[in-house]
């Protein structure tokens, strides 16, 4: 009997069940943009070097380019198209839409899920390769610019628009925290 | 410029004012669709396969193991395409024979296109196109670009072109010099890399085809197409609505032709996307550059002599001018002036326009060697350029029709603090960092080119302005909303601008820094006749009232004139002198520009082009492999473009600069913000190091090399 090279798979998308047959080769990436429609995440390069493709696995931000469909088989996947509330921009998606923090946009939705989930790691404590004091006792550094483009470096723009991308990522990091305030609960995976 | 006419009272102001972007909002929910997004019914994926060899023939492409996986339709190849016209001058002038694919069993370069392979998914196509065999019958290559090049030719002029301008005796002039500088620059091999790859869906829908792309400019793909395939000019349609960056790359390329090749053969919708691997070898790149700069220059700076000689690779096949030398044509005087570029065709893919053609290369070496003249003079780099500004056109004697590059140094030198700066390098330390300034000068022409435009009064109270324009990031859309508003004297929010469809006709590309410049001067035209149509009352029809306007005569009008738009760029480095890595710490642009229609966009566009040129100073750099004739590591870890932790704050201004024979005011800002950024942050490197580096990108290895071999090394123990 011949190997199958396809399955059915079922993967919750922006809080909603998606059963679906993919060939085993096809990418978590393919599946969202080929067989869902979710065109939301880009592909830039296909093998997982400039971000475009990031999504949020169970809270985590991934690129998608580099994980099998097949491999993501009943976990939680949030796109570009899911981290609005409603009607609501997301804070990320409204310093973005503000601050002119893209050009040409197709760099877009992976940076704003890379931002959303930095901002989550950063609350979280998670140091970066420039934070200076990584003792947990230090608690938790400011997210200055320069933290933010260490964070925000898995994702190219290759229209340059580095300086509004970090501007937007800060005014909402800054909302985020103040919507927040009092109530440290994460929601990252793993933060603890 | 508005006029008003209109008794009520006329809203006007958009232009000028910060707007954030009218599709804004798709863009940051993932609503936007780009070209490889919209849904087609019976869609088949087409997988381009490239050559592996750099030189050859074809011996045998074996499709039979191919069309026998599963889901596979069709294998394209010299033995089974469909014949394309290749005699014809398409509206980039004579076709680069890069598109004319599967017509001979030929291999220029590696990466070319051998066979394209069609299949029900992304995923069979692509391993039925990495399983087939390719045999191919080897010849000797030759990849290796370097001045001195026996095949160094000067290509012929142009009527809009000169490869080789010369005034005045140079050789006289550079011995009456006080002082001589004579220094060669090379830049190497860049590539444009749009985060979208470039990718097309054709089919054929009522005898016309159809193309869905992601591009500069619908109308100029729809013409190259018409030609090729010989169709007439209106059998031919290319829609482009969102274009995820081009830079120069998004023309007419082998992807659009192969999906209309196999949409042909297979009476079915086929999209075909590039590979970021095969952007390297298929959809053009900047060549690397060799140039010599000679200044003669009296004891104060004067310049008596200016000699500027480029010279860049091109294919076998098509021939490509990468004008570094013109630059300095339109920038600086002297006695003597000899501007030549060469060209040396290789082995390897045809290079095309990337940003700020001619000037981003040209002005790293200009206004290096100018820094350099001003650090032989004793004079201020600032000083050293005011004193050489020229009343005329150096080369053409023609006057400028605005030349504010002083007032930027002027305005820029005041914010970013250069009174305070000591000439002297190698002087400034913060811990193991050498700290140091620098300074260039930019220029860019301001061109135009003819463009149509429809102004629709719907019934409704609405605008509707239809042109064949391109936002390829620039944020066009919404500049064309504002203009149009204002012309029309209403508020941005009743104008719709629809734009990147070929059916609303002939109109510039977005190249050239001219696109927002040439679809303004239509849509104002147009707007302007549908206002006068309007006022004559009446009521709207249901259809609506449309006016049209084409800029032909208008823009053939112009009187000669030196065009530019300016700029004068600012950069504090910082260079480990452990490590030899360059950190750039700010930059500072002033540009005059022209009217800036948008703020919000215009500032992020300045700021990306100064970005371009800091990536260009410190990273990018793609290597070929002289025994395979092969890029190295041909990926976006292998080329690196900056990322965002190696871009600190930068900062971009402008000063009012309006152009007073465009209706609107605009020059065009998408490349002048890279010219000369590369050079300042050359100039600031050796500022902070002492020592000159003429070779791109400074790489930490560039850094170190001369402290190893001569110099003592910056101790590292200081401070």
């Amino acid at each position: 009997m011949a190997p199958s090279t396809a399955g059915a798979i079922t993967l919750t998308i922006n809080g909603e069940k998606h059963t679906l047959p993919v060939d085993n080769r096809t990418t978590l990436l393919d599946a969202l943009r080929e067989r869902l429609g979710l065109t939301g995440t880009k592909k830039g390069c296909d093998q997982g070097q400039c971000g475009a493709c990031t999504v949020l696995l169970e809270g985590r931000r991934v690129v998608s380019c580099l994980q099998l469909a097949v491999a993501a088989e009943g976990r939680e996947v949030t796109t570009i198209e899911g981290v609005a509330d409603g009607d609501r921009l997301h804070p990320v998606q409204q310093a973005f839409l503000d601050l002119d923090g893209y050009q040409c946009g197709y760099c877009t939705p992976g940076q704003i899920c890379s931002a959303i989930a930095a901002i989550e790691e950063h609350a979280a404590g998670w140091p970066s390769a420039v934070t200076t004091d990584v003792r947990p006792e230090a608690g938790v550094a400011p997210l200055t610019p320069e933290e933010i483009r260490e964070r925000m470096s898995g994702n190219l723009c290759r229209c340059g628009a580095y300086v509004s991308i970090v501007q937007a990522v800060a005014r909402a990091a800054e909302e985020t925290a103040q919507n927040t305030s009092g109530a440290n609960e994460m929601n990252v995976a793993g933060a603890a | 410029m508005t006029t008003a006419t209109t008794p009520t009272a006329p809203v006007v102001g958009a232009v000028g004012t910060a707007h954030t972007r009218v599709e804004g909002r798709d863009k940051v929910t993932g609503a936007a669709r780009y070209a490889a997004e919209i849904p087609f019914a019976e869609l088949a994926h087409g997988w381009l396969v490239v050559s592996t060899v750099t030189r050859g023939r074809i011996r045998s492409i074996d499709a039979a193991p191919v069309l026998a996986m599963p889901g596979v339709l069709t294998v394209l190849h010299h033995g089974n395409a469909q014949p394309l016209e290749t005699q014809y001058t398409g509206p980039m002038g004579a076709p680069d024979p890069t598109l004319q694919i599967f017509q001979h069993d030929r291999v220029p370069h590696a990466g070319w296109p051998v066979a394209l392979v069609v299949a029900e998914t992304s995923e069979q196509a692509r391993e039925a196109a990495e399983s087939l065999v390719v045999e191919y019958d080897l010849e000797p290559h030759d990849v290796a670009f370097a001045d001195g090049h026996p095949g160094t030719y000067v290509p012929e002029s142009t009527p809009r072109a000169a490869a080789e301008r010369t005034k005045g005796d140079l050789a006289a002039e550079l011995d009456a010099s006080a002082v001589v500088v004579d220094a060669e620059y090379t830049t190497p091999e860049e590539h444009h890399h749009p985060m979208e790859p470039h990718a097309a869906t054709a089919y054929w829908d009522s005898g016309r085809l159809e193309v869905v792309d992601t591009n500069q400019g619908s109308i100029y793909v729809a013409q190259e197409l018409a030609q090729l395939f010989s169709l007439d000019a209106s059998a031919v349609r290319v829609r482009s609505e969102h274009v995820g960056g081009g830079f120069g790359a998004k023309g007419t390329r082998a992807h659009q032709v192969a999906a209309a090749m196999a949409a042909t053969v297979l009476h079915r919708p086929v999209r075909v996307v590039l590979t970021r691997r095969q952007m390297f070898s298929l959809i053009g790149y900047r060549s690397p550059t060799a140039q010599r700069v000679r200044l003669g220059a009296d004891a104060d700076g004067r310049l008596r002599a200016l000699h500027h000689q480029g010279l860049n690779q091109t294919s076998t096949v098509y021939e490509f001018v990468e004008r570094s030398a013109d630059v300095a044509r339109a920038m600086y005087d002297a006695d003597a002036h000899h501007t030549v570029n060469r060209v040396v065709r290789l082995d390897v893919p045809s290079p095309t326009y990337m940003r700020a053609p001619g000037e981003a290369p040209g002005s790293f070496a200009l206004e290096c060697a100018l820094d350099e003249l001003a650090e032989r003079c004793g004079v201020d780099p600032i000083v050293l350029r005011a004193r050489n500004e020229p009343a005329v056109g150096p080369v053409s004697g023609l006057p400028y029709s605005s030349r504010k590059l002083l007032d930027c140094f002027e305005v820029g030198a005041g914010r970013f603090g250069w009174a305070e700066r000591d000439p002297r390098p190698g002087l400034r330390r913060d811990g193991r960092w050498l700290l140091g300034t620098g300074t260039a000068a930019a220029s860019f022409p301001t061109l135009a080119g003819p463009s149509t435009a429809a102004v629709t009064a719907e019934a409704d109270g609405t605008f509707t302005v239809r042109i064949t324009a391109a936002d390829v990031g620039t944020g066009a859309r919404t500049a064309l909303t504002l203009v149009a508003a204002d012309a029309l004297e209403v508020s941005p929010d009743r104008v719709t601008v629809r734009i990147g469809d070929s059916d609303f006709g002939q109109a510039m590309l977005a190249g050239g820094s001219a696109g927002t410049r040439s679809w303004s001067w239509a849509v104002t035209l147009a707007a302007h006749d549908l206002r006068e149509q309007l006022a004559l009352g009446g009521h709207v029809p249901p259809e609506g009232i449309t006016a049209r306007s084409d800029t032909t005569a208008a823009i053939g009008a112009l009187p000669p004139r030196e065009r530019h738009a300016y700029g004068a760029q600012f950069a504090e480095v910082a260079v480990d002198v452990t490590t030899g890595e360059v950190r750039v710490r700010r930059m500072l642009g002033v540009f005059a520009a022209g009217r800036i229609v948008n703020p919000l966009t215009a500032r992020n566009q300045f700021v990306g082009g100064m970005i371009w040129g800091l990536s260009m100073a410190l990273h990018e750099e793609a290597v070929r492999d002289g025994a395979t004739g092969t890029h190295v590591a041909p990926d976006l870890a292998g080329y690196h473009v900056a990322a965002n932790a190696d871009v600190p704050l930068v900062e971009a201004d402008w000063v009012d600069d309006p152009d007073d024979e465009d209706p609107v005011g605009i020059k065009g800002i998408g490349e002048v913000g890279i010219v000369g950024a590369a050079a300042a942050i050359a100039n600031a490197v050796w500022h902070a190091t002492g020592v000159r580096h003429r070779h791109l990108p400074i790489r930490p290895d560039r850094v170190l090399a001369p402290w190893d071999e001569a110099l003592p090394r910056p101790s590292e123990d200081r401070d």
